[in-house]
């Protein structure tokens, strides 16, 4: 009997990993990939490791050692995480494996949570292996058992790339087996493999350029492509990955006949492509981000000398940018045929106000940057990071936010090109560990006259609360070294270090004063739990509430951006809701004394 | 009872493209899970999208709930059968996705963005929304936030509104009921099921 269950995306790719045998598992949150890790150490019957590790590319050498030991082993991360961790992966390449090793690099369209929405097909391309472009969150599970199998047949790392849509889309799965036997992990002592000196490097750089093709060979084989040619339809359409699906279901909606080829691994599969453009006039492609299929497709078709018509992403009949759907390939048929669909928009005249996400009622990032600006004024420098305080940019105090760690490095950047005003920047505990470290060592090391401020709120939020070497346990849950931020700062060479409590105004106002003298790297950490680990923890704290007698409507209290704190026009008085956490800022941000702790 | 002819065609072929709109923090996913995992125990193949990661720390949130779909997740425009609002405001924002003449359930209690508290926009009269809202659609307005009051607990909110919808669903109420129990946490059980039907009689007396 088949088991079929309704999963995430994410839970479906860590069913698929259980199917196909993994034994090591590690990576670095990021949205849309987080959930995939979480399923997997939240599962009690675990015979696999598992670990978050601090940055992507720490995690994906832990996976490399891994496979190396002739392990099934896996990697996951989002698109720009492999960016980090594109110095061991380009050379693994080379290298290559002996367990099946797969990197899952979540993409993320439209940047939904990301600051850009690069294409990880391009990275495939760029390294010579493999990549596997799920259209369907069971797609996605069917394919994992066989990347490992395929990544062990060619000895080669392998990328699986699911979107944002694949990896937080629900839908109902059919379950496979979960094998029972794994192999005994095993090193061999392969020098010529595992060293890459230039001697070695060099023939296994031809090695992997003569793979190339069996691969794609193989590839097209496999199920996850498909052609369909229809008789004397004169129309071809290529879809890719998930946009495959949008074009299908579009295609059946509009009752249009068309040859379809659809595509879910690369290296492209030119037979198939081939095998189209040899039966159609037009051929239109679709897919997501970059035009890596449709790159191919012109240099196939220019090869053979077809005189085929190759519509895509040049001439704009396919946008470059942000995510597709069904609506945009309607949109790209417009254009394409001039064909009249009628897309009259739903938009009424009401003026609605913007919903952005902000920090949540008591959050400790808002009481640091309210006194980050007390102390250091609007003139000021405020580099930034990437974490929940980056929702922090109504504070004033986010102004640069450009990569994982970049935060302290243009602070430093900043100040060695001769900028007088004071400098102070904020990245979060994880952040710091991820690749902040680096940075904070290098300010030190070459005499930066800056502020760095650490918003230790003891977990990584942003993604869904994941363990970080500063909390004290792993993945699992289980005790482990809780390293001091204070320790480590110091330990670099930091020069000034304070730990102060954000929710104490006086204090932490003194901790930056101190900072903003300090001639030389600064550092202060703002250490308190994230309201909302901290409420699963069992922290409670007593809320506050105003008093309408003592009120004089000043504002200032709403002004500080507390989601709890709203203001009652006709009374002229602020008022405190039910989301009141507890944390005391607004009762010292308050001249008139009019906000106390509610009476119990 | 008028909603079994307005969506007799639902009936039909079990095809339906529903949107659940509100704001982080109010439980649209458990609701769009209620009924996804409420469709698979019917037999109905399903499809959902989410809005997760940054856009869950209090900002505006859109699920794509698609039954009776084996393709994509996502509901193309002017697509949706039904949307469920969880919060007024927030039904308006995504009236794109709804069919001309589709149905809304809309829960009246409005939440006040930071963009308001803080003077920077202002928010609409709630009754000039529906209004508008019924110009071109089939609404039907309550205020769940007190039905799920009276059901027990505000926060049962969520679970008064997948009640509300459960009768235009292509999936037995037995079978959502179910749903509801297997989902909510153990000692809420009781309170939630008694929303779901409050909330279920809210649009059956409509």
């Amino acid at each position: 009997m088949t088991m079929r269950e309704y999963m995430l995306g994410n839970v479906a790719i860590a069913r698929g990993l259980l199917e196909g045998g993994v034994q090591v598992i590690a990576g670095y949150p990021g949205t849309p990939s987080s959930e995939i890790i979480d399923t997997l150490a939240s599962r009690e019957d675990r015979d696999y490791y598992i670990e978050w590790s601090v940055n992507e590319k720490v995690a994906m050498e832990v996976a490399v050692g891994a496979a190396w030991a002739g392990v099934r082993s896996v990697v996951t991360m989002k698109h720009v995480g492999l960016n980090v961790a594109a110095d061991p992966f380009m050379t693994l390449a080379y290298a290559g494996t002996k367990g099946g090793l797969i990197a899952i690099v979540a993409d993320d369209p439209s940047c939904h949570s990301s600051q850009n929405e690069q294409d990880t097909r391009r990275y495939a391309q760029f390294a010579l292996v493999p990549c596997f472009d799920p259209s369907t969150p069971q797609e996605a599970k069917d394919m994992l058992p066989y990347a490992f199998e395929f990544s062990e047949k060619f000895e080669i790392p392998v990328i699986f790339r699911p979107t944002t849509r694949i990896s937080h889309g629900k839908s109902d799965i059919e379950l496979g087996e979960i094998p029972v036997d794994k192999p005994a992990p095993h090193f061999e002592k392969l020098l010529d493999r595992w060293v890459m000196l230039p001697k070695n490097a060099r023939p296994r750089h031809t090695h992997l350029l003569s793979i190339q093709q069996p691969m794609e060979d193989e590839l097209a084989e496999s199920p996850w492509n498909s052609l369909e040619l229809k008789p004397d339809v004169r129309l071809g359409v290529i879809g890719a990955g998930i946009a495959s699906v949008y074009a299908k279901e579009a295609l059946q909606e509009l009752g249009l006949e068309a040859s379809f080829l659809k595509i879910g691994t690369y290296p492209v599969p030119k037979k198939l492509v081939l095998k189209l453009l040899d039966k159609v006039d037009t051929v239109l492609i679709f897919e997501e981000l970059e035009p890596v299929v449709e790159e191919q497709v012109r240099i196939l078709a220019q090869e053979a000398g077809l005189e085929v018509s190759i519509l895509g992403k040049e001439g704009g009949f396919v946008p470059r940018e942000g995510e597709l759907d069904i609506s945009a390939f309607l949109e790209t048929l417009k254009k394409v045929f001039g064909l009249d669909i009628e897309h009259e928009s739903g938009k009424v005249s009401l003026e609605l106000a913007p919903r952005p996400p902000a920090l949540c009622a008591g959050c400790s990032h808002r009481a640091t940057f309210y006194s980050m600006r007390k102390v250091f004024g609007k003139d000021a420098i405020y580099p930034s990071d990437i974490g929940c305080y980056t929702l922090g940019i109504q504070s004033g105090t986010v102004e640069t936010t450009l990569c994982m760690g970049s935060s302290i490095s243009i602070a430093s950047g900043l100040y060695h090109a001769g900028e007088k005003r004071p400098i102070c920047c904020s990245i979060g505990d994880s952040t710091f560990f991820h690749t902040g470290m680096n940075s904070l060592l290098n300010a030190v090391f070459n005499k930066a006259n800056i502020t760095v401020t650490i918003l230790d709120n003891r977990i990584t939020a942003m993604t869904g609360h994941q363990p970080n070497p500063g909390v004290g346990f792993t993945v699992t849950g289980e005790p482990t070294v809780e390293v001091s931020l204070a320790e480590l700062c110091r330990a670099m060479g930091a020069g000034s270090v304070a730990v102060v409590d954000p929710y104490n105004l006086e204090e932490i106002q003194e901790a930056f004063k101190a900072a903003k003298d300090f001639e030389g790297t600064a550092v202060v950490i703002a250490k308190q739990p994230c309201v909302i680990s901290g409420k699963r923890a069992g922290i409670r704290r007593v809320p506050y509430i105003v008093d309408p007698e003592k009120c004089e409507g000043c504002k200032q209290c709403v002004k500080f951006g507390c989601p709890a704190i709203e203001f009652d026009e006709e009374n002229k008085c602020a008022v405190i809701t039910a989301l009141c956490s507890g944390c005391g800022v607004c009762a010292q941000i308050c001249k008139f004394e009019a906000i106390r702790e509610v009476k119990r | 009872m008028s909603h079994v002819e307005e969506m007799s065609h639902v009936e039909g072929d079990k095809k339906l493209d529903l949107l659940i709109t509100g704001v982080g923090g109010q439980g649209a996913i458990l609701a769009s899970d209620i009924i996804g995992k409420a469709a698979v125990i019917s037999g109905l193949p399903i499809r959902a999208a989410e809005t997760h990661g940054m856009a869950q720390r209090g900002g505006s949130v859109v699920n794509h709930i698609r039954l009776g779909i084996d393709l994509g997740s996502m509901i193309p425009r002017k697509g949706a059968d039904i949307m469920l609002a969880l919060e007024p405001m927030e039904a308006v924002r995504y009236l794109d996705f709804l069919k001309d003449g589709g149905v809304v359930i809309v829960n009246t209690q409005p939440i006040i963005p930071v963009t308001v508290t803080s003077g920077l926009a202002k928010y609409p009269d709630v009754q000039e929304i529906l209004d508008t809202l019924s110009e071109k659609y089939i609404v039907k307005a309550f205020n769940a936030d007190d039905l799920a009051y009276e059901a027990g607990s505000r926060l049962a909110m969520n679970v008064a509104m997948v009640g509300a919808v459960s009768i235009y669903l292509p999936i037995p109420k037995e079978t959502l009921i179910e749903s509801v129990k297997a989902l909510v946490p153990q000692k809420t059980v009781e309170i939630n099921v008694r929303a779901f039907e409050m909330g279920r009689r809210k649009v059956e007396e409509s």
